[in-house]
């Protein structure tokens, strides 16, 4: 039986230009920073609180902050060094002001004692998630979404397929090609663990075939390690292939229900560097404080930076020799659901994926000519048009009841498309914020 | 924190396709050259003063009524492409006071005075054409065969005409309205050449090939069961420039696929009958100003499943 699968192509989404610079660039470790910045909240769910005071010694991997709430993920020091005061920064998805550690580094980077599992395969599912909690995973595709809780679905949800996610659909953004190239054991090994959590009947690897050396790399690790019952899917690179929902709808032509999970059609997705993540805590105990930063763009050299979090994005910025050009726009995440940051001393967080450096301009918005190419482009098939212009109305519940704005993720694609440069994006986040203000918090 | 300030700050994305409404509007000025080529062939001087006064005095009442609204007139070319369509559906010896005339209403009646390009109900070419057929019948309906670049003109009726005769054998009468060489409007004629500028923004993707393909199909199945010459019905008239060029126009078309299939559908439907049984001989442009009346309804009641709605439903019940 073949490992490969033949490869599949979506109706929609768009062509954007793929401008992988650093897809060449190997992983290299970026320099360790003399301070860093950690915020409490890194992940949608509960915010931690801190386990530190002002003025005490931390080491590397010490957990220093940590919530009882189910949806939450502890986080620990990246750095060995001394807590050197709180301070306030503004969450990027939210505009929320968020509490923030500072520890000062005493450049030596010493470890706390990591708790290596004698037998590592002999572990229960239990204690397998209760390793995944304490390292502190997170989705690190960007939702950042605690691991252990979509490792934990309820027990009326039967979950029959998982997914491991390798599309990385968003221009720019190389961090999981390089993952999946040089630690394909380690995902792979991750993925073990996740399918001995799950136990579902079939796993597939979607990995778009932009990144051919990936899909062959993979397949290799597959055939050498005798799992032929791992599949991969090779995917015609088209964003946003690499969202969860259109995914799914890609790989097993499921659809997950407006306002659902995958959970609902009896899917995991989970990207490939969190399986990386979890083989780490599985393994070798090593909890998470460090990610694959792809920083690109108007940089003078993109690379690929393994780097501690709470790393001012400036420090990465420089590490690859500063802005170049007219540069002005400084991005985390990738160009379509990236958030343009106003502060270069922002930290980078568990769920950062990329910095990327742009130039950019205003731009004019129009009138809509209802030439219907942001319907074409729709991933949900809904039309981004109609609820843009209810939104600018501010007929709000047209947008919900008659244009199921529930149904949008925000990937920018209409927006993208669109030639009268309706920023349509963000009247749909206008409306889904009004919105939410109407129905009353449970 | 000196650069705070100069970074730029925007809900994403941060990309942007290189495709402005300008450059589409070009675009679609460039595959319009092709059927006009053909008509200052066939019409030589007569064509070029029409096209001329047209797009002039199109960009002109654009401009005019932009300053008067107190809104910035940008050059965007969707001005041209208006006076460009009305010309090329005008006949050949029409008085240039009344293309004048007819640009006028096109850019200040059907369009700004709806709201401008993207508010319009009506196609505004198609409009100002629909106006002037109502106020100078007569200019409106005199044919002449095609002339070239002589200053003599025979007077003629188009194929559709009741008049019409044609003497030779079938084969020539097809090969004649193929390349445009009956009477007519002046860009309306020659199926090859606007054949040629309505795939090219097929091949490009600014139009969609669902409404020329379906509108024009439909129109051979009709006249094919009322016992009718398909091919004739197809190359005949307005069809061709119709449904490529007027059916296609984004702001008075559905929005979505079905919705521009059902629309096209209609098309065929309503040109088929007035050309039949209505007291035109030709129906194109009637039936698409019909349509763009019911393009809102359409897009109403003719809507696409979205993502994860079907299960819900399942669900829930």
């Amino acid at each position: 039986m073949a490992i490969r699968l033949n490869k599949k192509s979506s109706p929609y989404g768009v062509k954007v230009p793929e401008r992988k610079f650093s897809e060449k660039s190997p992983i290299e470790p970026a320099p360790l920073p003399e301070k860093v910045v950690i915020p409490l909240q890194q992940n949608i769910g509960a915010p931690a609180q801190a386990l530190v005071k002002k003025g005490e010694k931390v080491l590397t991997g010490q957990k220093i902050a940590d919530s009882d709430k189910f949806v939450s993920a502890p986080i620990h020091a990246t750095v060995s060094g001394e807590v050197s005061g709180t301070t306030m920064l503004v969450n990027p998805p939210t505009g929320q002001l968020i509490e923030a550690l500072v520890i000062t580094s005493d450049g030596e980077d010493r470890w706390v004692e990591l708790n290596i599992p004698q037998n590592p395969d002999s572990l229960s599912v239990k204690e397998i998630l209760e390793k995944v909690r304490e390292a502190g995973i997170v989705g690190l595709g960007g939702a950042a979404f605690p691991t252990q809780v979509k490792l934990s679905p309820p027990k009326d949800k039967k979950i029959d397929t998982v997914i491991l996610n390798g599309c990385e659909c968003e221009p720019y953004v190389t961090s999981d090609h390089r993952v999946m190239l040089e630690f394909g054991e380690k995902v792979i090994s991750g993925l073990n663990i996740i399918r001995k959590v799950l136990s579902p009947q079939i796993t597939y690897i979607a990995i778009e075939d932009n990144k051919e050396d990936a899909i062959k790399h993979m397949e290799d690790l597959i055939a050498s390690l005798g799992m032929e019952d791992l599949k991969i899917v090779p995917l015609k690179s088209k964003y946003p292939m690499g969202a969860e929902k259109t995914l799914i709808n890609m790989v097993l032509g499921r659809e997950v229900p407006i306002g659902g999970l995958p959970l609902d059609v009896g899917v995991v997705v989970h990207n490939v560097s969190t399986a990386k993540a979890i083989h780490d805590a599985v393994f070798e105990g090593r909890p998470l404080i460090e990610r694959v930063v792809t920083v690109s763009g108007a940089v003078k050299s993109p690379k690929n930076l393994l780097t501690r979090f709470g790393t001012p994005i400036r420090t990465l910025i420089e590490h690859c020799g500063g802005m170049v050009g007219n540069a002005n726009k400084v991005i985390l995440g990738g160009p379509m659901m990236g958030i343009a940051q106003f502060d270069l001393d922002f930290p980078v967080v568990k769920g950062t994926n990329s910095i990327l450096v742009k130039e950019d301009e205003p731009i004019r918005e129009r009138d809509c000519i209802s030439c219907g190419m942001c319907i074409e482009a729709c991933p949900m098939r809904l039309m981004p048009t109609m609820l843009a212009r209810c939104a600018k109305d501010g007929r709000y519940d047209e947008c919900k009841e008659k244009y199921y704005i529930d149904d949008c993720f925000e990937c920018g694609s209409c927006t993208y498309t669109c030639p009268a440069n309706i920023p349509i994006v963000q009247y749909i986040k206008v409306a889904k914020k009004e919105l939410a203000k109407r129905v009353p918090s449970k | 924190m000196s650069e705070v300030s100069q970074l730029l700050v925007s809900p994403g994305p941060h990309l942007w396709k290189k495709l402005s409404v300008s450059k589409i509007m070009y675009l679609v000025v460039i595959a319009l050259l092709f059927p006009t080529g053909a008509a200052i062939h066939f019409f030589g001087y007569h064509a070029l003063s029409v096209i001329g006064v047209s797009v002039g005095v199109a960009v002109i009442t654009e401009y005019l009524c932009k300053k008067l609204k107190g809104q910035v007139f940008v050059m965007d070319g969707s001005a041209v492409v208006t006076g460009l369509l009305l010309a090329l559906i005008l006949p050949p010896l029409i008085p240039l006071w009344m293309v004048a005339l007819g640009a006028v209403f096109s850019i200040a009646i059907a369009k700004e005075a709806f709201g401008g390009l993207g508010h319009n109900i009506f196609n505004p070419a198609l409009a100002g054409r629909a106006f002037m057929s109502m106020s100078f019948t007569l200019e409106m309906t005199s044919w002449v065969a095609p002339t070239g670049f002589t200053a003599d003109a025979v007077t003629t009726a188009t194929p559709l005409g009741e008049s019409f005769v044609w003497t030779a054998d079938r084969l020539s009468l097809y090969q004649a309205m193929f390349l445009g060489n009956t009477a007519g409007s002046l860009g309306e004629t020659s199926a090859l050449f606007i054949l040629i500028g309505g795939l090219f923004l097929v091949g490009l993707r600014l139009i969609n090939w669902r409404i020329p393909a379906v509108y024009i199909g439909m129109v051979a199945l009709l006249s094919f069961a009322m016992g009718q010459d398909p091919l004739f019905h197809i190359l005949a008239g307005g069809l061709m420039i119709g449904a490529f060029f007027m059916a296609t126009d984004y702001v008075t078309s559905p929005l979505t696929n079905r919705g521009k299939i059902v629309f096209a559908l209609a098309l065929g439907v309503l040109t088929i009958l007035i050309r039949r049984f209505g007291g035109m001989p030709e129906g194109v442009c009637y039936s698409i100003l019909f349509m763009n009346a019911i393009t809102p309804l359409i897009d109403r009641y003719i809507k696409i499943r979205p993502y994860g709605l079907i299960q819900k439903v399942e669900s829930a019940g």
